[in-house]
């Protein structure tokens, strides 16, 4: 029905004009980045600005460069995507598995709601020290860092998306004579598909919180571990270096994200 | 002879809230023959839904009791397609419920697809139908497993106006042509008339059956008995009914 054999000039023009939006919204985008780098560069180029207080484009790349040729690099992005990327994983996995068993059982629900209020209400950070003792100062600490900040979240935001799912559409299905596992996995999880991309983007940023916000309290290595360093040697430089590469990881993973929405949705026409 | 194939006898419902309990239904005796199409109408709030989902064995009566013999498909107010399944996937669900998802089930669904002019849009999304297309899909759903009676929810009145009078002719022919047992609830007087072999008229809450008509049409289609004289004399009959 939607498909366009022959189109009038008018349509034509219609697309023309869409296309054209397109380029001028991107040249825009790319053009506030490269006049933003391009001021801060030159503000410390003229003097106006001190650039072992506010770092520069320039020593950014030369900061990426020299922990390449030490061979740190790697080592520090990779550290901490690790732990970001497992943390998030068990946090998307565990919260929608603890989501699945409290929509199960109203009764589990009801007993456990205070809790899951209080832990979503808990600054996680307040657990920082209690973190140390139980599992030392390695990548672990970081990771249950990372599982805290998200779980909640994913328990939370998938457990209201089953509650949600139509009453009359499970009356249907009880009406053939479905059973609970059922009305589950043919109603439930496909009908909260949408909350379960949306759930993902929340995660991706509480992911980034939880392990950053660990290598705050404990590390040797990452990302998070060359902000703090950076900050207490007053080494600029390395600190805005490690915070631009943590945007770009950032963006790369919520656009993959954003990838996996398309095929699924492409997937079942949702 | 014709074979009763559901009977409420003496049926009781007491609903339950923190706050108090409220009879739905009361002193409800009635049955239907096979091949029967049986409307009900009631005041609303009457607790019409509830009698169907007692009917079909989704609530227990809290007294009395409610026999029957054979299957039941449902239908609802709105088509309840799913939106992720194509027209044929959404065919199949009760086949998949039901575990008869079997070739044999598979193309019987089709055969009814295709007989009642849904051949062209099974592979198409729900989205992509219009509304009277959507609850022919979902009468066609309903039939799949091929059930004895069909209980209908207000079917058509979540459609505009004439498409609802041609679902309402389309779903009748259906059922005619299948040879179904069907139970309508409606709050709309002249629906019952233009579809049903026999009216029940329920009192208001605790609702029980306070009248019950056999109509004289010797016609089934819903949109020729519009056009009989005694159609209106149906209607104002009824409608006395119900607002006494």
């Amino acid at each position: 029905m939607k498909k366009q054999i022959q189109c009038s000039k008018e349509h034509l023009l219609f697309l023309k004009k869409r296309r054209r939006h397109a380029v001028l919204v991107w040249s825009l985008r790319i053009g506030i980045l490269a006049l933003l780098a391009g001021l801060w560069e030159l503000s410390t180029y003229l003097g106006w600005a001190d650039p072992f207080l506010v770092s520069s484009p320039s020593r950014i790349a030369r900061t990426i460069a020299d922990l390449y040729t030490e061979g740190t690099l790697f080592y520090h992005i990779g550290t901490t995507l690790w732990e970001t990327l497992a943390g998030f994983a068990i946090a998307v996995v565990l919260g929608y598995g603890i989501a699945l068993a409290l929509w199960w059982s109203e009764t589990v629900r009801s007993v456990l709601e205070p809790y899951i209020v209080v832990l979503n209400a808990l600054p996680k950070i307040a657990l920082g020290p209690l973190i140390i003792i139980w599992f030392g100062t390695g990548s672990k600490a970081i990771l249950f860092m990372t599982v805290i900040v998200g779980l909640i979240v994913a328990i939370m935001h998938m457990l209201s998306a089953f509650i949600a799912t139509d009453k009359d559409k499970i009356l249907l299905l009880r009406s053939m004579g479905a059973g609970k596992l059922q009305i589950l996995t043919k109603l439930v999880i496909p009908s909260s598909l949408a909350s379960f991309i949306s759930m993902l983007k929340v995660n991706v940023g509480m992911a980034w919180i939880g392990s950053i916000m660990g290598e705050y309290i404990v590390s040797r290595a990452g990302l998070g571990y060359l902000i703090v360093y950076g900050g207490q040697v007053f080494k600029l430089d390395l600190l805005m270096t490690a915070t631009v590469i943590l945007c770009v990881l950032a963006a790369v993973m919520y656009f993959l994200v954003v990838l996996l929405e398309k095929f699924l949705v492409k997937n079942t026409e949702n | 002879m014709k074979k009763e194939i559901l009977r409420f006898s003496e049926v009781m419902l007491i609903y339950h809230t923190v706050r108090d309990e409220t009879v739905a239904i009361k002193g409800l005796s009635f049955s239907v023959d096979e091949g029967e199409f049986v409307a009900i109408i009631g005041p609303s709030g009457c607790g019409k839904t509830t009698l169907l989902s007692l009917a079909a064995g989704l609530l227990k009566p809290s007294a009395g009791t409610v026999t029957s013999r054979g299957s039941f498909g449902y239908m609802l107010q709105k088509d309840h397609l799913f939106p992720w399944r194509t027209i044929e996937k959404n065919l199949f669900l009760p086949l998949e419920v039901k575990r008869q998802n079997t070739p044999e089930n598979r193309s019987r669904a089709k055969e009814l697809a295709v007989k009642y002019g849904l051949g062209d849009f099974l592979g198409s999304y729900p989205s992509q139908l219009s509304g009277g297309m959507r609850q022919r899909a979902a009468l066609i759903r309903t039939l799949a497993t091929d059930p004895d009676v069909l209980l209908l929810d207000e079917p058509f009145s979540a459609l505009d106006y004439q498409t609802r009078l041609n679902v309402t002719e389309d779903v009748s022919r259906i059922i005619r042509s299948e040879n179904k047992t069907a139970l309508l609830i409606t709050h709309d007087i002249s629906e019952a008339i233009s579809l049903a072999d026999r009216v029940l008229v329920l009192s208001p809450r605790p609702a029980r059956v306070a009248h019950e008509h056999t109509l004289d049409f010797g016609e089934t289609n819903p949109l020729k008995r519009r056009e009989r004289p005694n159609f209106s004399g149906w209607f104002e009959l009824l409608w006395k009914e119900l607002n006494t």
